[in-house]
């Protein structure tokens, strides 16, 4: 657990300060990650910094599992936390095993256990230890480095990780593709993670808790989802912008949102049954499935309203599905993409589990908002 | 013709002429980078040292070599070496100075912030820092600094010949005063081919000394 306790940082003169962070308070609980958002110079850098003491507090206090950090030594603290920064800073003239290995070596382990141990991390983010280990970082991408980068934060398996912007100098692309990773990581490790970032989509993506800075204060300190449905004042909302209801969409799951009272009907079915099915169980949509479960096509309600004959005259191709897994904003695209107003929800087995509607998701959204 | 075959008949006294005048390089340059590579890091901590420091090595510079060596001789007289192979020396690691200490400013001065930082958060010590990261990626420019060092002052000790220090100076000396081409053409033609043979042995140190995650990073 890291725990800020009125943590306050001045520069400049003593009569006259720069107040960069202004007593700040924070608890974040081990094993999530809390990002610092805001715009720069609103001291959340600094803020981070005082963690591993790379700047010295003025006054306050940092706590880390209860331990008042003041109290142990600035280089013995330094190497307890794994700290990644945004130019990732690997050292050009040591090796890839040589970089992992740094704080292992400083902290004086068994050279075969530090070494075993930089084989396994470079196995965990897929890059083969054989090709990698003898590997200088220029013969590296940017994609690459930043993943040793963050390796080498984990080496010595420090409970606390310090990220300064980690992921801002790689290409949007690869960015998600490596905060993917990150995140699936985090699940198994389990690091209680101090996260730096000016962009909001990585922030709610990323965080467990965002922590919005303005001025070397802290605004709000939230879940993501509760930052962007009740914004506690009109900085935040401003800074969340007017598109921030949608940011909310990655938060929510499929599984969570989309309705389970769809009913199937058979391609042979007569479409005036297959309505008055629909209408006595009140669902929008019936649909057609395979012998698997897999969803063939579907009949709207609004469709068989005006039609008669076969269900198979009249029902749509199914065009796309959205796994259960996924996220609305997944969902809302398949829907914009494929022009579905209702779109079918799949198991891993791509078997029809429920149906989304765009009711569904406004009534999703309109969910926790204040206004 | 009548050089070459001076050349071939006092093989044995050029050989040792030119020992002498790499013993005095070497040693001197030996010192000088003992002292010099310190204050170049040393100096890194404040701006207005450096500048002194670096002005006064500059100044040290411009003093003619054999200016400096006549004004060794009441210094260095009370303890017995106003002239000879010790001001040689001496003379050697004062002009050794500025190119050693001024690439080894500007090497350590320039290595990547991001790369100190990173260095410094995950708790390395200030000289931990210097010896894993700083001073590795500042070899190739040191480097240069010692060959600069070297080069000109192979040149420098063939002038220490008149202040009876030896080496390949001497003869160019004789060859002078005696007007005798043959020796002068030798002396030049050594000096000149020492220098270039020193500095290739040099850049060949400077490679193996180079990790290989840097080299090709600075062209020298």
């Amino acid at each position: 657990m890291i725990r800020l306790e009125n943590l306050t940082k001045h520069f400049g003169p003593a009569h006259n300060p720069f107040v960069a962070v202004d007593n700040v308070n924070l608890d974040l609980p081990t094993g999530e990650i809390c990002v610092l958002l805001g715009p720069s110079g609103c001291g959340k850098t600094t803020t981070m910094k005082m963690i591993n003491r790379l700047i010295q507090p003025t006054s306050g206090k940092v706590f880390i599992d209860g331990k008042d950090t003041g109290t142990v030594d600035a280089i013995e603290l330094r190497r307890s936390i794994g700290y990644v920064i945004q130019q990732i800073g690997l050292f050009p003239n040591k090796t890839i095993e040589e970089n992992i290995c740094v704080v292992p070596d400083l902290l004086g382990w068994d050279r075969r256990k530090s070494r075993m141990r930089a084989k396994e991390l470079l196995e965990l983010v897929g890059l083969q230890p054989d090709l990698f280990l003898k590997r200088y970082p220029k013969e590296l991408s940017g994609g690459q480095q930043q993943r040793v980068g963050v390796l080498r934060a984990l080496a010595a398996d420090p409970p606390v990780m310090l990220m300064d912007e980690p992921f801002g100098a790689i290409d949007p692309i690869n960015r998600e593709v490596i905060q993917e990773e990150f995140l699936k990581m985090q699940k198994t490790i389990r690091k209680t993670i101090i996260f730096v970032s000016h962009d909001l989509d990585e922030a709610v993506k990323m965080a467990d808790r965002i922590a919005i800075f303005r001025g070397g204060k802290l605004e709000q300190y939230a879940t993501p989802d509760d930052l962007l449905a009740r914004p506690a004042n009109s900085f935040i909302e401003d800074f969340l912008g007017s598109d921030r209801a949608l940011k909310r969409l990655r938060l929510i799951p499929v599984r969570n949102a989309m309705q389970t009272d769809f009913i199937t009907v058979q391609n042979s079915d007569s479409v005036e049954s297959a309505l008055e099915r629909m209408r006595s169980s009140g669902s929008a949509a019936a649909f057609v499935l395979d012998a698997e479960g897999v969803p063939q096509s579907l009949l709207s309600a609004q469709v068989a309203g005006a039609r008669s004959g076969a269900v198979a005259d009249h029902a749509e191709p199914v065009k796309g599905a959205v796994p259960v897994s996924g996220d609305l904003r997944h969902a809302v695209s398949l829907m914009f993409a494929h022009d579905m107003p209702l779109l079918p929800c799949v198991d891993e087995g791509g078997r029809l589990a429920g149906v989304m509607s765009y009711r569904s998701i406004v009534h999703n959204l309109g969910h926790g908002e204040t206004a | 013709m009548e050089i070459v075959r001076f050349i071939i008949d006092n093989l044995d006294i050029i050989g040792a002429r030119a020992i002498e005048h790499i013993s005095i390089v070497f040693l001197a340059v030996g010192i000088a980078v003992a002292t010099a590579v310190p204050i170049g890091i040393a100096i890194t901590q404040s701006k207005s040292t450096a500048d002194t420091v670096l002005y006064l090595a500059s100044m040290m510079i411009t003093v003619p070599s054999i200016a400096l060596f006549g004004l060794m001789i009441p210094l260095l007289s009370p303890i017995g070496h106003g002239i000879g192979y010790v001001p040689a020396v001496v003379a050697v690691v004062l002009y050794s100075q500025l190119p050693i200490i001024r690439n080894t400013y500007t090497a350590i001065t320039n290595v990547d912030p991001a790369l100190r930082e990173a260095a410094k958060g995950m708790g390395m010590s200030t000289w931990q820092r210097l010896r894993q990261v700083e001073i590795p990626l500042a070899i190739p420019v040191i480097m240069a600094g010692v060959r600069t060092a070297v080069v000109m002052n192979i040149g420098v000790t063939a002038i220490a010949a008149y202040i009876g220090a030896g080496g390949l100076g001497t003869f160019i000396s004789r060859g002078i005063s005696q007007s005798d081409p043959r020796q002068l053409v030798t002396g030049a033609l050594a000096v000149s081919l020492l220098a270039i043979a020193a500095d290739l042995f040099l850049a060949l140190v400077q490679r193996l000394l180079t990790s290989r995650g840097i080299q090709g990073d600075v062209t020298q």
